[in-house]
């Protein structure tokens, strides 16, 4: 685990930089990882899927697969993908502050 | 020789180069050869990785909106399933195998085909149909789903290949 500043706190992340638990996180840690992501600025699509993923982790312990996150969430497949550009599933996840992604869908 | 053998081999410096694009060729129209290549077409659009899928001979099936959610699991010739072939050739094994199968699928949200293959368009993969497999097979546009972007010849493919990995399943 590394422990660094972030948003003014301090954080632990795991190697792949995803946050160690979901509890220390907030809407300013959120908006920080959005920036290191390349995201940018975060706006209310980007948080119907963030507080859809950190709903599904808190209830079953481990996030959704894609189809229904953009199933349930409310965000569709192509918006998902332009929300978070690049790497959808796993850029969500660590703006969330949840673990990686471990499904294969 | 023996100076040969006291050489130290060369270190190679490894530098592994993430993977940027990816061509996968489905020729088969199996469920279970279909799907391997829909998740990874997916699975790379989910990483970042261009996804190209191509679909030819029986694999077309795939892309046929009559037949594209249909597909059934081979029983005969498939020593992994664990049926002697005897038994997979009985009437309604492959449906049987099949129905098991696509319950798994259904529990791990793996979605049917037609389904997965407009969340791979949406994702930004591209789909396309072989020329001659479309010719052979006497298909008309009208028979391909709509997430296929166009038929194209193997040169076409190879061109639309460039800098990817290619896939061939």
């Amino acid at each position: 685990m590394n422990q660094r500043e972030i948003a003014g706190r301090i954080v632990g992340f795991d190697d792949e930089n995803f946050m160690v638990n979901h509890n220390d996180w907030d809407e300013s840690i959120a908006a920080a990882l959005a920036e290191e992501e390349g995201v940018g600025l975060l706006n209310d699509r980007h948080f119907m899927v963030i507080e859809y993923l950190r709903r599904v982790y808190e209830e079953k312990g481990t996030g959704p697969t894609i189809r229904r996150l953009t199933k349930e969430s409310g965000v569709p497949t192509k918006e998902l993908y332009s929300l978070f550009p690049g790497a959808p599933a796993k850029k969500a996840a660590r703006i969330s502050g949840i673990p990686k992604p471990k499904g294969c869908i | 020789m023996s100076t040969l053998l006291e050489e130290k081999p060369v270190e190679k410096k490894e530098e592994r180069t993430p993977v940027k694009r990816v061509s996968i060729i489905v020729s088969q129209g199996s469920l279970e050869k279909v799907y391997p290549a829909l998740i990874m077409a997916n699975g790379a659009r989910m990483e970042g990785i261009e996804a190209t899928l191509f679909f030819t001979f029986f694999g077309m099936d795939a892309i046929l909106k009559k037949k594209q959610d249909k597909l059934k699991v081979a029983t005969v010739g498939n020593p992994a399933m664990g049926i002697p072939t005897i038994v997979g050739a009985i009437p309604g094994m492959s449906a049987f195998a099949t129905k098991m199968m696509k319950k798994e699928m259904e529990e791990l949200d793996i979605p049917p085909v037609g389904e997965f293959l407009e969340m791979i368009e949406d994702a930004g993969g591209e789909i396309y149909a072989c020329k001659a497999a479309f010719e052979m097979f006497h298909l008309k546009k009208e028979d391909l789903c709509s997430q296929v972007k166009e038929i194209i010849t193997v040169g076409d493919f190879y061109e639309k290949s460039a800098g990817a990995q290619i896939i061939f399943t």
